[in-house]
């Protein structure tokens, strides 16, 4: 992800900076280390203690993990509290980063680990029987469900879609920062769709402008010449209704990134181009376009990963139809768990699509690496 | 010649603005004038109000929130209430927690050289940065086995816990930015007069990142606000969010055109003021990072 980012300015050595060191003596440093080891071991005993009583070996233990949680955060306090007391100004600095780590790590980890587990099981709520370790066979339906390849084969339409945002948002872009009356309205008015949740788009725009009977949308196509419009019953149109409201929604995004791009280029070059008598097609061409080039790819890439996580419309208008043609895959996993309670299925979906992101973002920023060092 | 081809462009670039300002604000109006249709003006498509139909406040009086009703007693209102409330506890609590711990992190990055085993400062901000891939539906069931044994299922801090995990590669990567355009000088001069490293923190570099502070902060609301996904998978009563109340009306069929533009209107109309207001932030905060 960094290698796209721009740099972070220079780092203050770990050395100190004319901090007086407050030494940390020895037996201080003892005790911290007790402490740290006492608190680990309590934290493993309760977890022991709990293990046990759930497989049924004790009878003591508490009624749910709750208090496992609790027992997490106060060994994270001591974690951080024994930083200080063994390492005392070193550990000082290591107390920024510690409550994001131990956050993450605790938020990610556990549901990674678990989501590993539910995804090799035959788990469905709705039946009474629990969950079974079936092995590989959520994977081999996975590859014998055409619902879930027409869904990863959607995504490919609906990620080639940003290409059309950012085709628009560049337009957008560059109309603002153009020499206009009242730009701050406008910039305003551009931004609006961004603000509004996906969820009441979905209504405001899926559910009754797109409305095939008193829609103006509708109304306008019947104007135009189309006789009976319906915007999702034909796999194709019904695709292109979803891209325009997922594109009303993030354009917006993209343009603010541009916009700023474009207002951060020296005035001077533009001025050089004027006097040399280039074309405003050329020197967009040869100057903006190349000069923006970190920018857009930058709003390239987040715009795409968060397409990838493309849902809330696609549930909330067409539920995946007509016939899957606008599904998503976070949309078809989404009624796998819904509709079918298929968790264990649902779960393998889910973390195989995670695999293949991984392998399509990791191959995209190493793409982009390359165009942006083409250009440099 | 010339300054007539000039003037034509000019008016073409006002035409493309004003073209594109209406397809970003119609869908608010109509939305907002459908509000206060009655099923006669939406099935005659009537669009302006006072001009082609009387306001009517059919649509709010279902909400409860029309002028006749707003002081009797309204299941749906005390519903809506509530929903809007957790909405705003979740958002505003996830932002909170996202920038202390999120600007903490960021900070340390920037200014300190760490040393996780192998790794360095470069690989722990690829780390948080990289939960921004992570699409909700690989966390979500995990997350709902979890929360069920952990008895955190349908309550609010739960799902502040998940936000705040979501947000935490965003608020990270602005304050990152913020940070690193503060000159170190400043805390150097602190720590010889004897600061601390916290209180260096604290005193001089905090007060000064505090605009890049309310970017990532309203960045995190607005997306919190939004979220749908892990709303509708992690909560069944006490938790709910308006996304959800929002969703779960336009699923039914028959509801009425004027309720739900009502309700689709209340709940865009705290961010639509949001982003009239602090648009400066909003897009301080999107191009934090990305421009420079």
């Amino acid at each position: 992800m960094t290698d796209v980012m721009p740099d972070v300015g220079p780092v203050v050595d770990d050395q100190p900076i004319g901090i007086a060191m407050h030494g940390v003596s020895p037996e201080r440093r003892r005790a911290g280390r007790w402490l740290v080891w006492l608190a680990t071991l309590g934290l493993a005993a309760i977890v022991l203690a709990q293990i046990l009583f759930v497989s049924g070996v004790t009878a003591f233990g508490f009624a749910n993990w709750r208090p496992i949680v609790y027992a997490w955060l106060v060994w994270s306090v001591v974690i951080a509290a024994g930083q200080v007391i063994v390492r005392g100004e070193r550990g000082q600095r290591a107390l920024f980063i510690l409550p994001a780590v131990l956050f993450t790590v605790a938020m990610v980890i556990f549901p990674t680990l678990s989501g590993f587990y539910i995804a090799f099981t035959d788990w469905n709520l709705s039946q009474l029987e629990g969950r079974h370790f079936n092995g590989l066979d959520n994977l081999r339906s996975l590859f014998q469900d055409a619902y879930f390849w027409n869904a990863l084969g959607n995504m490919v339409y609906y990620v080639l879609a940003v290409l059309g945002q950012y085709t628009i948002a560049f337009g957008l872009a560059l109309l603002l920062n153009a020499d206009i009356h009242g730009r701050k309205f406008f910039r305003v008015a551009f931004l609006m769709p961004f603000m509004l949740s996906p969820v009441a788009v979905s209504w405001m725009i899926g559910k009754s402008i797109m409305e095939f009977r008193f829609g103006p949308a509708a109304q306008v196509a019947r104007f135009l010449g189309w006789d009976s419009p319906s915007f999702f019953t034909t796999p194709m149109i019904a695709r292109a209704a979803v891209m325009a409201m997922d594109g009303w929604v993030s354009i917006p995004f993209v343009m603010v990134l541009l916009l700023a791009g474009l207002q951060a280029l020296p005035g001077e070059v533009m001025e050089a181009a004027k006097v040399d008598g280039a074309s405003p097609w050329q020197a967009f061409w040869k100057i903006v376009f190349p000069l923006t080039l970190p920018v857009s790819v930058t709003a390239l890439i987040l715009r795409i990963i968060f397409e990838l996580k493309l849902a809330d419309i696609v549930i909330t208008v067409t539920d995946g139809g007509p016939g899957g043609a606008t599904d998503t895959i976070s949309s078809f996993i989404f009624r796998e768990y819904r509709e079918r309670s298929n968790v264990g299925y649902g779960t393998m979906l889910a973390q195989f699509y995670f695999i293949i992101i991984i392998v399509f973002v990791t191959l995209l920023l190493s793409l982009a690496a390359r165009v942006m060092k083409r250009y440099s | 010649m010339r300054r007539a081809k000039k003037s034509a462009g000019r008016a073409i670039i006002y035409v493309l603005l004003l073209f594109w300002t209406v397809i970003s604000l119609f869908p608010i109006y109509w939305t907002v004038t459908t509000s206060f249709k009655v099923a006669v003006d939406v099935t005659q498509g009537h669009m302006i109000p006072w001009y082609d139909y009387t306001p009517k406040w059919l649509g709010w009086r279902s909400l409860g929130l029309s002028p006749d009703t707003i002081f009797t007693e309204s299941t749906v209102r005390s519903e809506f209430l509530f929903r809007f409330q957790n909405s705003v506890i979740l958002s505003v609590g996830a932002a909170v927690l996202g920038i202390a711990i999120g600007s903490l992190a960021a900070y340390g990055l920037t200014r300190f050289e760490y040393k996780f085993g192998p790794w360095r400062n470069k690989d722990i901000s690829s780390f948080f940065l990289s939960q921004l891939i992570l699409p909700p539906v690989v966390l979500a069931m995990p997350f709902l086995v979890l929360y069920k044994q952990v008895d955190l299922f349908d309550t609010r801090i739960g799902l502040i816990l998940i936000y705040t995990l979501s947000v935490l590669p965003i608020i990270i990567w602005i304050m990152r930015d913020q940070f690193a355009a503060i000159p170190h000088e400043l805390e150097q001069a602190a720590f010889i007069d004897g600061c601390s490293v916290w209180g260096a923190f604290l005193r001089i570099v905090l007060p000064i990142a505090l605009p890049g502070m309310a970017a990532a902060f309203i960045l995190s609301v607005i997306i919190c606000w939004n979220e749908y996904f892990f709303a509708a998978l992690l909560s069944s009563t006490s938790a709910k969010t308006l996304p959800v109340m929002v969703a779960s009306q336009t699923g039914s069929q028959g509801i009425n055109w004027w309720s739900m533009a009502a309700l689709s209107t209340a709940a865009i109309a705290p961010l639509a003021l949001i982003g009239i207001f602090m648009e400066r932030y909003i897009v301080k905060g999107l191009t934090a990072g990305a421009v420079k």
